[in-house]
């Protein structure tokens, strides 16, 4: 072992909000060799990792890793590039709808790796993990085992001197943990110097290890060689130590579990499977499994992530018909429609399923209802509960805010309330610490064996598997054998169950296609020596198109956004040119003439002969016009009096009544403005007959409705909803694009690796330039073709325009990208932040004349105030390019502001 | 199969409530779309003409070139600025005018000689808004200072013909009117759908529909409980934005009644909550969805006949309106709340709206038990 330790830690301390993570850590890991941190979730392993990698900020003491101080933020710079991370959960930091060669190739990029080197890395490190024949396939398609080697050749690509692996087997099936780990061992034999870095919940991988660290509760509570630990704690297996090393107070209600044996009753079945089969279209999860479970049995179905565990089950709840066989419960039919089947049936799944914002006495009180268990028997059954689950001091606690421990046993409460005959449950014990899983079995225990339930049962633990009175062994959708623990472990010849798994999968799978076994099929691509650490460039334009490359990938990929991108603005562009229409034609007006004279007839006839009204039926009466406007059916009424013929003859200066329907204010003035128009108009050609004056009023106003002569309000629509447009789509989705990563875990590769944040926010934010000029270029077209509106000014104003006004409507939604945490608050924190002050501040619909103090200047500060007078001016305005050069340097200005805000507000490291 | 259980219903229903008052983001936005949103919209953006920014040349430069610069003053219109002839096209261009009137020389010395001289008026009709209505006030304000200045009186001379308009259901034509009592009517669309679409899609994406399923509950039973707890939410929601907010606060009069109005809304939420439901079958994350709301509320809200008149929208676009409830609740909210219609006038918008709203519910009962097995395939 080195003297030099590669990663030091000294009075390291972490907290999430009030929850401490890691308290006053001080350790040494030794270099050169394999390093596990042991532990159930939650204790701190990977906050530990993530801080020895620099994915997240210190909080509290000192890291010094590889001889350097992770604190320092230039150490970090030029250490990253020695340093390979691979989170927790299985591709974490992969992008799924990528393959397996472009994941690899955007980890090279990401490194500055030339394209030679790229292609002769890629091939090599595919080949040694046999990966070769799946290099175009999505890394979503993946089984487990395959993503954490996908992982893996990611990590290595650029021959790290330290390795540091989160969990990286949890979930995954034995054969492919052990291929995994023998592809470490090759890698470790070739690469000597390398140290690495494991957390892992599987014990009895860690025996394995060189030097151990137990942690619980974010504290370490041993550490020392596997030989050393079990030598400490007088125990035989890492398990047991593990329980040993454990404060007193935990470990003191813990008792080794005994399970008590079975008594067989015989014939009868509770579940029947009968070659039951699910396709997703080409995708065969399940594969003609069978298999008949007894009543009181418990039945393991053991097998990987994805292997159909799940969509099996689902089958058996009647949650998913199957494709083809049958199930039968109870000897009848599964199907999504018998009710009272269900009532036998307790489920629990995967994610446990409460409601975690309900208490846990609201939890169980809702299922209780929902199985309509009468008043008397419900309480009692739920105190009953309480107390056999040791639920009761928790019974005001929100559901989320408990411990995963605790959250199992009230999920198994909730699923037993009803007291079903029968229990399924999938995984139910994932991720939960070894005293509590105890706990939990010992409950299974109770309920198989205590009161005959039957319990169907998935896991990927082998000691639980042990447990079960039978088992299915899952692989790819198939079961591959079943039968009791022991039976299975003699019909292989096997020690242990794991060993017998792996027996029936090297044969499922025909070893000959893994390439784990033979290391010298392995070209050995990287040098022996380590590299010498050359000087990171500050900025690299390769990284720089490495993001913009692998998220124009992403987006072509993702029909949702690629359509809201491309369809959503020539969607909304219709919505908009017809919905806020302002012409007002077409106006429904009726008269009540009650003169009915050629005078009369005459004064209605003036009126139905524009354009803007369309006579109606006449009126009747007075209830007829008061229930006419009622309705809605009249914007305009005309009240004619008895004796207006005669009076206008006389000179008597009859009266005419106008009513008009002011529900819509605007549409009320323009038709009042409209109808009284009308009427002096009409007047004045009265005069003008009789007295054969040309005018009656003193001055004559000339209005020239400039830019717009027919004033239609498409013409003054088309330019101003291009620039909402071009704000609102193009920022949500660059703020979706970053905050998306966030919310998925590959923002990790922004903090791990050499790519500085500048290139990060400029790579992502290429593609999204380019998808909103395409969509510009499309609007332009649609208001050429759809709308008819010219462009009478300068098109290359527009055009240089819309490049610059994109580019800041993108840079602000990299702006609130850095402040929101997940999709949904970046979705909705956009749409507000960009249309509130592009339709009211920047002169859309109130001239920035009108605008006063504040809402000036939030127009004045917002780009679409100098793009709209650019877009109207190049439409309809016929302006010049040097008419519209003040506002193309005012949007250039924006540019460099906000990507420098976004650069400094972005973090380089997790909190 | 078996009737629906009225109890499975209303117990699921006090869970959705109950998750919803944990849920504080959207209480918090709940309360402002019913209160502060709905006062800033009705006091805000108006269509009426409102410090109108206008430029005169007085060429003239006499005392009653002078006294119809001194005629424009605000509400209206910005005090006006005076410049040059030269000037006016600039201006104009860069948006700092929406009007210019130019007033030649001897104006006043044409006007009294009675030559009627000819007053050039500049109208920015790219604001489309205030081009026509602000024309109009020009116009009246120009030709009633001169004849205030030859005759004394505003109206000048004798007309044959005399003419009263009457302003029905809002006499002062006051914006405030319409755009507190719309806003109502939108935030209702948008909140519901938003409400019930998202509550789908988190129970989804946290298993608990899925568990649901296995219980002796139904599709049915599952979304009429997410239906009337969120309808419920919405409608408390309505009630005290139209008695506290608009008739309270803004004090605008309401016609009809109330009753009958949240009766109709009551329909028109199952509606709107069922296109919330089906919106959440098709999107597979909150995302996803969030993308898809944006894409359907935008048309609901603009093209329905809350913002502007249907009649002046193109005749497809009309029809293709005809298959959203929303156009119709729109038009028998305005008919009862501003014109004061009774049940006899709206009842054929009301069952086209609950029609239409069935009709979303069972494309979304068909679509719901594949959308809940879906998720985490």
């Amino acid at each position: 072992m080195d003297s030099l330790p590669v990663a030091r830690l000294a009075g390291v301390s972490h907290v999430y909000g009030r929850v401490a993570a890691l308290a006053d850590i001080d350790i040494h890991l030794p270099a050169g060799s394999m390093v596990g941190l042991i532990g159930p979730d939650g204790v701190g392993k990977s906050t530990l990792l993530a801080l020895i990698a620099g994915a997240r900020k210190i909080q509290r003491g000192k890291v010094m890793v590889l001889g350097g101080d992770m604190g320092d933020r230039h150490f970090r710079a030029t250490v990253q590039p020695r340093i390979a991370y691979m989170p927790q959960g299985l591709g974490k930091n992969l992008y799924p709808t990528l393959s397996v060669f472009e994941n690899v190739d955007f980890f090279g990029r990401l490194f500055g790796q030339n394209p030679q080197e790229r292609q002769a890395r890629i091939t090599n490190l595919l080949a040694s993990t046999g990966l070769t024949p799946f290099r175009d396939r999505p890394a979503a398609k993946l089984s487990g085992g395959m993503k954490q080697k996908l992982g893996l050749c990611c990590a290595l690509i650029h021959d790290p001197d330290l390795l540091i692996l989160d969990e990286p087997t949890t979930g995954v099936d034995p054969l492919s943990r052990r291929q995994f780990w023998a592809l470490i061992d090759r890698i470790r034999a070739r690469r000597p110097g390398m140290s690495v870095l494991v957390a892992t919940a599987y014990m009895e991988e860690a025996e394995q290890f060189d030097w151990l660290v137990a942690m619980d509760s974010g504290r370490v509570i041993g550490s020392g060689t596997p030989a050393g630990l079990l030598a400490q704690t007088g125990e035989t297996t890492l398990d047991a130590a593990f329980i040993g090393l454990l404060p007193a107070d935990k470990r003191g209600q813990h008792q080794t579990l005994h399970m008590p044996p079975r008594v067989a009753d015989g014939a009868t079945f509770a579940i029947e499977a009968d070659a039951l089969s699910q396709r997703f279209g080409d995708f065969t999860a399940v594969d003609r499994v069978s298999f008949q479970i007894e009543r009181g049995e418990i039945f393991g179905f053991l097998g990987s992530n994805g292997c159909g565990k799940t969509t099996t089950m689902k089958m058996l709840t009647g949650l998913l018909p199957p494709t083809e066989g049958q199930a039968r419960l109870f000897g009848k039919p599964v199907d999504a429609r018998y009710l009272d089947t269900r009532k036998q049936v307790g489920y629990m799944s995967q994610s446990f399923s409460l409601y975690g914002e309900l208490s846990v006495l609201a939890n169980l009180d809702l299922h209780a209802r929902l199985f309509h268990l009468p008043d008397k028997r419900r309480h009692s059954r739920i105190a009953e509960l309480m107390q056999r689950f040791g639920l009761a001091d928790y019974a005001d606690q929100a559901a989320a805010s408990l411990p995963l421990g605790i959250r199992q046993r009230l999920s198994l409460a909730v699923a037993v309330v009803h007291e079903p005959r029968l229990l399924i449950l999938d995984e139910p014990t994932s991720g939960v610490d070894p005293v509590a899983r105890d706990q939990f079995w010992a409950l299974l225990a109770e309920l198989s064996r205590g009161q005959g339930v039957t319990i169907f049962i998935s896991t990927h633990f082998m000691n639980e598997a042990e447990r079960c009175d039978r088992i299915s062994l899952m692989h790819a959708g198939k079961v591959l054998a079943s039968d009791t623990p022991a039976a299975l472990c003699a019909a292989r010849g096997a020690a242990t169950l794991e060993a017998a798994f792996i027996s029936y999968l090297e044969e499922a799978t025909g070893v000959a296609g893994t390439p784990a076994a033979p290391p010298e099929e392995v070209a050995p691509t990287a040098p022996a020596t380590p590299v010498t650490p050359v000087a990171i460039p500050a900025f690299s334009v390769r990284r720089l198109l490495g993001y913009a490359y692998r998220e124009t990938l992403e987006l072509r990929r993702d029909p949702i956004r690629l359509s809201f991108a491309l369809i959503g603005s020539i969607l909304l562009m219709f919505v908009l040119g017809f919905g806020i229409s302002l012409d007002v034609e077409g106006l429904r007006f009726a008269a009540l003439d009650r003169d009915n004279t050629p005078e009369s007839r005459a004064y209605i006839q003036n009126i139905a002969g524009s354009r803007y009204f369309i006579e109606q039926t006449p009126i009747l009466d007075d209830a007829g016009l008061d229930s006419r406007l009622k309705s809605g059916e009249l914007a305009l009424a005309v009240d004619i009096p008895a004796g207006f013929g005669r009076d206008l003859r006389r000179g008597h200066w009859p009266e005419i009544g106008l009513w008009v329907d002011g529900a819509m204010p605007y549409r009320g003035e323009t038709v009042r403005g409209f109808a009284e128009g009308m009427h002096r108009q009409y007047v004045q050609q009265l005069i003008q007959l009789s007295t054969g004056q040309t005018s009656p009023l003193p001055v004559n106003i000339v209005s020239r409705y400039r830019y717009n002569q027919d004033v239609k309000s498409i013409y003054a629509m088309v330019p101003a909803v291009i620039p909402i447009l071009l704000v609102f789509i193009p920022a949500i989705l660059m703020a979706l694009g970053v905050v998306r990563e966030k919310e998925l875990g590959s923002i990790i590769n922004l903090y791990v690796t050499p790519v500085t944040r500048l290139e990060f926010l400029l790579g992502k934010q290429l593609p999204y330039v380019m998808v909103a000029l395409i969509s510009f270029v499309l609007l332009v077209i649609q208001s050429q073709l759809v709308f008819h509106v010219p462009i009478k000014g300068s098109l290359l104003a527009l055009g240089l325009g819309a490049v610059l006004y994109v580019i800041a409507t993108t840079g602000i939604g990299l702006l609130i990208s850095t402040f929101t945490r997940t999709q949904i608050a970046a979705l909705f924190g956009t749409a507000i932040l960009t249309i509130l002050p592009t339709v009211s501040f920047s002169g859309l619909s109130t001239p920035v004349g009108a605008l006063e103090g504040a809402s000036y200047w939030i127009g004045q500060l917002f780009p679409a105030s100098y793009f709209l007078i650019i877009s109207r001016g190049a439409f309809t305005k016929a302006l010049s390019f040097g008419d519209l050069v003040p506002q193309l340097v005012m949007l250039a200005c924006f540019i460099p502001v906000l990507t420098v805000v976004a650069v400094l507000l972005l973090k380089k490291q997790d909190k | 199969m078996r009737l629906p259980s009225l109890s499975n219903i209303f117990r699921l229903g006090l869970k959705e409530l109950k998750s919803l008052w944990a849920d504080k983001t959207l209480l918090v936005l709940i309360c402002w779309a019913f209160s502060g949103a709905i006062y800033t919209a009705a006091t805000g953006v108006s269509q009426e003409l409102h410090n109108a920014p206008i430029a005169i040349v007085d060429e003239d430069q006499s005392p009653l070139s002078r006294r119809v610069v001194d005629a424009f003053y605000p509400p209206y219109f910005r005090p006006p600025q005076r410049i040059r002839l030269d000037e006016v096209d600039a201006g104009m261009d860069a948006g700092r005018y929406n009007f210019t009137l130019v007033i030649p020389a001897h104006f006043q010395h044409d006007v009294q000689a009675g030559r009627v001289p000819d007053l050039q008026l500049n109208i920015d009709a790219t604001i489309m808004s205030q081009a026509f209505i602000g024309a109009g006030y020009i116009n009246a304000i120009t030709q009633g200072e001169v004849a205030e200045y030859l005759t004394g009186t505003r109206d000048g001379g004798i007309t044959p013909i005399r003419l009263t308009t009457r302003v029905r259901f809002n006499p002062n034509l006051n914006g405030l009117w319409f755009g507190g009592v719309m806003e109502v009517i939108n935030n209702v669309t948008m909140l519901t759908i938003i409400l019930v679409g998202a509550a789908f899609i988190r129970e989804r994406e946290h298993g608990t529909i899925e568990h649901l399923l296995v219980m002796p509950l139904t599709p049915f039973e599952i979304m009429m409980a997410k239906i009337w707890a969120n309808g419920l939410v919405v409608l408390l929601g309505v009630t005290f934005a139209l008695t506290m907010v608009v008739e309270h606060v803004l004090k605008v009069p309401i016609a009809g009644s109330l009753l009958l109005f949240l009766a109709c809304a009551a329909c028109y939420l199952f509606a709107a909550a069922s296109i919330g439901i089906f919106l959440g079958t098709l999107a597979r994350s909150m995302p996803q969805l969030g993308l898809l709301i944006i894409l359907c509320i935008l048309p609901l809200l603009m093209l329905s006949g809350g913002i502007s008149p249907r009649e002046s929208m193109p005749a497809v676009v009309q029809h293709i309106m005809l298959a959203a409830p929303t156009t119709f609740f729109v038009r028998l909210a305005q008919g009862i709340l501003y014109r004061g219609a009774g049940f006899e006038v709206i009842w054929q918008d009301l069952l086209w709206m609950t029609l239409i709203g069935a009709v979303f519910f069972s494309l979304a009962l068909v679509r719901f038990r594949r959308a809940v097995t879906q998720t985490q395939v």
